[in-house]
């Protein structure tokens, strides 16, 4: 206390205490977009020179930086364009527009959800399989762990194209692609958790002589919460790339790998970097509920503060 | 106090029966009585380097009502044999039965509450839901969990900790609420291991005291394990001395203080004697190793 008193010279309040401890976070993201913007002018700095010798344009160097900043289909646009292309694309339509990005967002998200909730309760049920039934343990995880092995791309158009085939076509496919990809790290930190307490516990459980349905509900599955939920915030992300990913190798009308590939396409670097963004906007709030979830149920189970 | 002078119970009587080296008469006599009845329990563990000898033919019987301390030097095997009366590890020769029958039937029939060397409380759960898990497990009426989580809670002098978290309470408080929870569906046998050991002198004593009162008071059996001779002597009704690794039996000590002992006769002669004998038995076990 007294050091910090005489650290500040004022009593800090709110406002000032906000800053000073979030002030590292701050820090990196003002590096972060000065990096950007000086990867932005020296990726298109050829670009736009290259356009004015082209019109035998006489240029300062400020004329330079401006047009690097405001290219049309910069190598690398800068922050306030891609800010800009967010804005018009999410409050300039409609929102049931194809053109407005909060659409694909949404078509995107919900696979994620879906595939999400698919692959968590796959992961769990495979792990408490797992952990009861020793001779899965030998035989079904080198097939998990094959199945992850095999690469994401070549998988999906088969899953998309056999759904079709049996007229399944939309969400459901691709939650299954995210499903698939996303159930792993579950299985693997579930395992882990539901094999996490003591010896002694399980003692305790055995002279109460208990059956394994209480052992596994009243002291491994509390016992594996914290894994569950460190797995849980992996396998979102990788769920969220997994409907993207299965969004671009059959065409998709929408969605976020629908807006990724039109702007390749057409060579809208803008567009692809405000998909990008939306997509890591989407990831970080994502794993930001999963956190506040993770630390309201901590904070029932008795953790330390 | 009406307890000592009247004559001794039939089961005190048997404790100094059994206590004597068992003749066939009195084994056939107190066959239903037996709380634990070991014969030639031997039990070794296979590690990876090596077979490890915890226990070399160990017979042992114990009355009901009785109260038997082990005692012994650290790593001799009281843990485990007290594991192998409660079916959390098997022997590898020799026969047990608790109550009766064996000791999974014992186990299976939740005969028996079992007290560690740590208070194994789950850190997730509050107090009062720890206590009320072996009810839980055992289908208890949800009013009844209550009734017995708060009578037992009391009688361990934790009313008003409840709520808490283990991680809220002292090392002492988390034993006592793991004795609460191990009375709290009030088995008949009661497996105590080094319950006390963490605690300082003054808080042992009154526990000991209140443990007394309790084994009294409801006729339960305890084996208890303990470091120390003036515990095991107050406590006790028979004292089981053990040798170092591989633990066998080196003599069992009478103790035939009143049933209502109060902390005073650590100062009588009898005491006095009583753990001079159990010391040199010690003694002799460490002198019988080398
Ligand atoms: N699971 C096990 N595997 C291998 N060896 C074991 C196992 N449990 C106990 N032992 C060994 O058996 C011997 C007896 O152990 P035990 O825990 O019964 O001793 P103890 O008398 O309770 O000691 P302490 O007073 O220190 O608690 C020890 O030498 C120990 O190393
Ligand atoms: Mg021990």
């Amino acid at each position: 206390m007294t050091s910090s008193a005489i650290a500040l010279p004022r009593v800090s309040s709110r406002p000032t205490a906000w800053l000073s401890q979030h002030t590292p976070i701050l820090a990196v993201v003002a590096v972060l977009f000065v990096l950007w913007y000086l990867a932005a002018f020296f990726m298109n700095a050829p670009l736009v020179r290259d356009a004015f010798e082209r019109n035998e344009v006489k240029y300062t160097f400020s004329e330079l930086v401006a047009g690097t900043m405001e290219a049309q289909r910069p190598v690398v646009p800068a922050p306030h364009q891609v800010a800009a292309e967010l804005y018009d694309s999410i409050f300039g339509y409609p929102l049931d527009s194809r053109r407005n990005l909060a659409y694909h967002a949404w078509v995107t998200l919900s696979a994620t959800v879906v595939g999400f909730a698919i692959g968590a309760i796959f992961g769990i049920v495979l792990a408490i399989l797992i952990v009861h039934l020793r001779t899965l343990e030998k035989s079904l995880l080198p097939w998990i762990i094959c199945s992850q092995m095999v690469p994401i791309l070549a998988i999906a158009p088969i899953i998309i194209v056999v759904f079709g085939a049996i007229g399944i076509r939309g969400l459901f496919p691709k939650s299954i692609i995210s499903a698939y990809l996303c159930f792993f790290p579950v299985t693997i930190g579930m395992v882990k958790g539901l094999t996490s307490p003591d010896p002694i516990q399980l003692d305790l459980m055995r002279t109460w002589s208990a059956n394994k349905l209480q052992v596994l509900w009243k002291l491994r599955w509390p016992a594996s919460i914290p894994f569950l939920f460190a797995s849980l915030k992996v396998s979102v992300t990788i769920s969220l790339v997994g409907a993207i990913v299965a969004e671009l190798p059959t065409g998709a009308q929408a969605g976020i790998g629908a807006r990724l590939l039109t702007g390749s396409y057409y060579g809208q670097t803008v567009q692809i970097w405000a998909a990008l963004v939306c997509a890591a906007v989407i990831a970080t709030v994502l794993i930001a509920i999963i956190d506040l979830i993770a630390k309201w149920t901590a904070r029932r189970m008795g953790a330390t503060p | 106090m009406a307890r000592a002078s009247s004559p001794p119970t039939s089961t005190q009587t048997a404790a100094r029966m059994t206590s004597q080296p068992a003749t066939g008469a009195s084994r056939a006599a107190n066959a239903s009585a037996l709380t634990v009845d070991a014969r030639g329990v031997s039990l070794t563990f296979q590690t990876r380097d090596g077979a490890v000898e915890a226990l070399a033919n160990v017979n042992l019987q114990i009355s009901d009502g009785d109260f038997v301390s082990f005692i012994g030097p650290s790593g001799c095997g009281k843990t485990t044999l007290m594991r192998v009366i409660a079916d959390l590890e098997r022997p590898t020769a020799g026969t047990i039965l608790v109550n009766g029958v064996t000791a999974e039937e014992a186990r299976l029939k939740r005969q028996y509450g079992y007290i560690f060397q740590a208070p194994a409380l789950y850190p997730w759960r509050t107090i009062e839901r720890n206590v009320m898990l072996p009810l839980e497990i055992m289908g208890y009426p949800a009013n009844e969990r209550r009734e017995r989580m708060q009578r037992y809670l009391k009688l361990v002098n934790l009313s008003g900790f409840e709520r808490k978290f283990p991680w809220q309470l002292s090392g002492g408080m988390q034993q006592r609420a793991s004795i609460a929870r191990a009375l709290s569906f009030d088995p008949a046998l009661l497996l105590m291991d080094e319950p006390f050991g963490a605690l300082d002198e003054i808080v042992r004593d009154h526990l000991n005291e209140q443990l007394l009162r309790l084994w009294d008071q409801t006729g339960k059996t305890v084996v208890f394990v303990t470091h120390s001779i003036p515990e095991a002597v107050f406590l006790s009704t028979k004292i089981v001395v053990m040798s170092p690794r591989p633990g066998r039996i080196i003599d069992v000590i009478p103790c035939d203080f009143p049933r209502d002992r109060t902390l005073e006769i650590r100062e009588t002669q009898e005491f006095i004697k009583i753990a001079q004998r159990v010391r040199s038995g010690l003694r002799s076990g460490h002198s019988y190793d080398e």
